[in-house]
């Protein structure tokens, strides 16, 4: 006897959506509207005092972006998610619903340049401090934890160095301190890891990327574990105590296992607002639908691109958990069985200008500060991405000036890799010009 | 809120106001293994319209302190005992599920203390499928699956939770999990099994009743949400359309908006 209820592939396709509730619509529509009727006022002052679920304004929910959360959520086995504007809006929200002035987070080190500023830079000026921990010191987060330390944040696999986080033990330190984990897996999307399952209290997600993956919409997600108990101790008053905007609401109390997606968005979204817009919400239904297909082969792409660039003779290393002499590989075994995803990190030998050629020479490969996209992508971190960052938060990162950062595309590996040859030899020129 | 019952630490949610006994007290019964977070669509509204609500959780589930109460007779006395505790003559009850079953008992040997009841996806008996009877009280998650799975009808399959986000199936797991699948839903599931006096209770029920009944259900299903409700004296039946055994979360508009009519009616605010 086995329940059944839809599994992975079939949830990519049909989850929180019944045509039935929408004329009949096999499509998702698309609720291009900023507000919503009420029956009457009783129903007005209902909605607003979170008597009853329902609409109001598309600042707060949408039926469009309902279906993406719904189907996000069930994706990554979630109680509840919030869809926002962007993967960054997701991850502000996160820690503004969480932490108050004063507060602190520990971090790694090894994130997406916009996030290591969110937290290097703009959250101090809110009051919420941030310690950052390079990805592989386990016991470094440990240390890092202090009194009032409201969550451990970090990438499994880390922007842009591919070093990956032993997220077992990482949980394990976090729950004996009695604080979450957040994990940004935009990397892995639900199809290759599921942070829930591991122990992980909230995910975040870029959705722009291989969610949507079609380089076509910006999009973000919080999505929720339901595990966590608020209530436990007296750590997370912001969770906990009466909140003057709903009436005295005890969030925990009242929603229990979606008290988080609830107070992000009754409070986060009213107060904030980086909603989604519809149309972008439907662009990342159409991506999700062929999820587990694109991801297969974006996973078989990157494993033959990896064999070739460890083999070219004119790359000096190669980052990639799949491969046996990384550090990381046993570790991605257990966690990644179904693929250590489609990022390459590597180096090129001659360095900044070798790496400028290479990617000023590469025709097919998209040179552009986005990852994710159906297409392959390249990029020189240290001079794009990551180029707010300071000489030694480069050196937390573990970032080098001769790294280029590969988003593995679906094409045909062959003209990928013939068009690396192009670049490979035009970054070989000034060297061979420079050894005469 | 937190109070004493029998010398033990029970937990209830007040629906977001303080509670206050001098007004007409609603207690909402949540089904097996789950808790006070089910009615969250219900009670808050009541709340805020001159009740006073207490969704309690029952002993050994949510924040109240166990051991789990092994008989629907024993947790019908219990809420009896609530009453008590909490300083007021008489309440309306609503239950869900198992929490129906707990519903009429406490009416039944009770009727000076209960002014109208509230069933959601009740009916006279709830017998156990023996697999998930065994599965449930030796600790097994997959009951919960199970549970959620039979548990609801086509928005928990696909979607469209009344409140945007909310994923029904994994809401309601969690909530399970969150507690012990062996002390709270085993236990709850067994005192379901072995409850034999469902229609005896229903012919001693001398309050005005309703019936809420979802037309997917497929633990209760409306045939014997109806046979239940013949044997109530001054009962009604509402059924749901397209709407499973989770009504309370499921269809919690049309629910709630059933609820808010019937209680004002039958145990009105001033």
């Amino acid at each position: 006897m086995d329940p059944k209820t839809y599994k992975f592939d079939t949830i990519s396709l049909h989850g929180g959506y019944m045509p039935s509730k929408n004329a009949g619509s096999r499509q998702v529509p698309i609720y291009q509207t900023t507000s919503y009727l009420f029956d009457d006022v009783d129903h007005a002052a209902a909605l607003f005092n979170l008597e009853q679920g329902g609409h109001i304004y598309s600042r707060i929910s949408n039926p469009t972006v309902q279906v993406l959360e719904e189907r996000v959520a069930a994706l990554e086995g979630g109680t509840a998610a919030l869809a926002t504007a962007s993967g960054m809006s997701a991850i502000f929200l996160a820690i503004m619903t969480l932490c108050n002035t004063g507060d602190h987070v520990v971090v790694s080190s090894q994130l997406y340049g916009g996030t290591v500023n969110l937290f290097r830079l703009t959250l101090p000026k809110f009051g919420i401090k941030a310690t950052f921990v390079k990805p592989r010191d386990t016991e470094g987060f440990k240390k890092a934890i202090q009194e009032n330390t409201k969550c451990i944040f970090g990438e499994l696999v880390g922007n842009p160095g591919n070093e990956l986080m032993n997220m077992p033990e990482i949980v394990k330190i976090a729950n004996e301190a009695g604080i979450p984990v957040i994990i940004d897996s935009t990397y892995q999307t639900p199809y290759l890891f599921k942070p829930l399952e591991h122990g992980a209290d909230i995910v975040v997600h870029s959705l722009t990327k291989w969610m949507a993956g079609h380089g076509s919409s910006m999009a973000g997600i919080l999505v929720e574990g339901g595990k966590f108990d608020w209530l436990k101790t007296d750590k997370f008053p912001t969770m906990t105590e009466p909140y003057e905007g709903y009436h005295g609401l005890s969030f925990a109390e009242e929603f229990g296992p979606v008290a988080f997606t609830m107070k992000a968005r009754a409070e986060g979204m009213r107060d904030m607002g980086p909603c989604l817009s519809p149309q972008n919400a439907w662009n990342v239904l159409q991506g999700i639908e062929t999820l587990s297909v694109r991801m297969e082969k974006h996973c078989s792409n990157a494993l033959k691109m990896v064999e070739y660039l460890s083999n070219h003779k004119s790359v000096a290393w190669v980052s990639h958990a799949s491969l046996k002499d990384n550090p990381d590989y046993e570790l991605a075994k257990t966690l990644l069985p179904k693929g250590t995803g489609s990022m390459i990190a590597f180096g090129i030998k001659g360095g900044k200008e070798a790496g400028a050629a290479f990617i000023d020479n590469v025709k097919l490969a998209s040179h552009l500060a986005n990852v994710g996209d159906t297409r392959t992508l390249v990029i020189h971190p240290a001079s794009a991405t990551h180029s707010q960052m300071d000489e030694a938060t480069l050196k937390l990162a573990n970032m080098s000036h001769d790294m280029i950062r590969l988003s593995v595309g679906i094409e045909d590996i062959d003209d990928i890799i013939n068009d690396f040859e192009d670049g490979f030899r035009a970054a070989e020129k000034p060297r061979l010009v420079a050894n005469k | 809120m937190k109070f004493t019952v029998n010398k033990k630490e029970v937990f209830a949610s007040t629906g977001g106001r303080p509670f206050d006994k001098k007004k007409p007290l609603i207690i909402f019964i949540h089904g097996s293994g789950l808790s006070h977070i089910t009615w969250v669509l219900q009670t808050r509204y009541f709340a805020f319209h001159g009740y006073s609500v207490l969704a309690i959780d029952l002993p050994g589930h949510g924040y109240s302190e166990g051991p789990a109460l092994e008989s629907i007779e024993e947790q019908g006395k219990w809420i009896a005992d609530v009453i008590d505790s909490v300083g007021v003559k008489e309440a309306s009850l609503v239950g869900h599920s198992q929490g129906c079953l707990v519903v009429m008992e406490c009416a039944s040997q009770f009727p000076d203390k209960i002014r109208s009841i509230g069933l959601m996806g009740g009916a006279g008996a709830i017998p156990m499928n023996p697999e998930l009877l065994e599965l449930a009280e030796k600790g097994d998650p997959k009951a919960v699956d199970l549970m959620m799975d039979w548990a609801h009808g086509p928005a928990g399959h696909f979607g469209g939770h009344p409140v945007p986000g909310l994923h029904h199936i994994n809401l309601g797991g969690s909530i399970v999990i969150n507690g012990s699948v062996k002390n709270a839903l085993g236990v709850d599931f067994r005192a379901c099994d072995n409850y034999k006096n469902g229609f005896e209770a229903a012919k001693k029920i001398k309050c005005p009743a309703i019936n809420i009944l979802g037309d997917r259900d497929r633990m209760c299903p409306v045939k014997e949400g109806k046979k239940l409700a013949d044997k109530i004296k001054d009962s009604e039946v509402e059924v749901i359309e397209n709407c499973g055994h989770m009504i309370l979360l499921e269809e919690a508009g049309k629910s709630l908006a059933i609820l808010k009519k019937f209680i004002r009616n039958n145990h009105p605010a001033e």
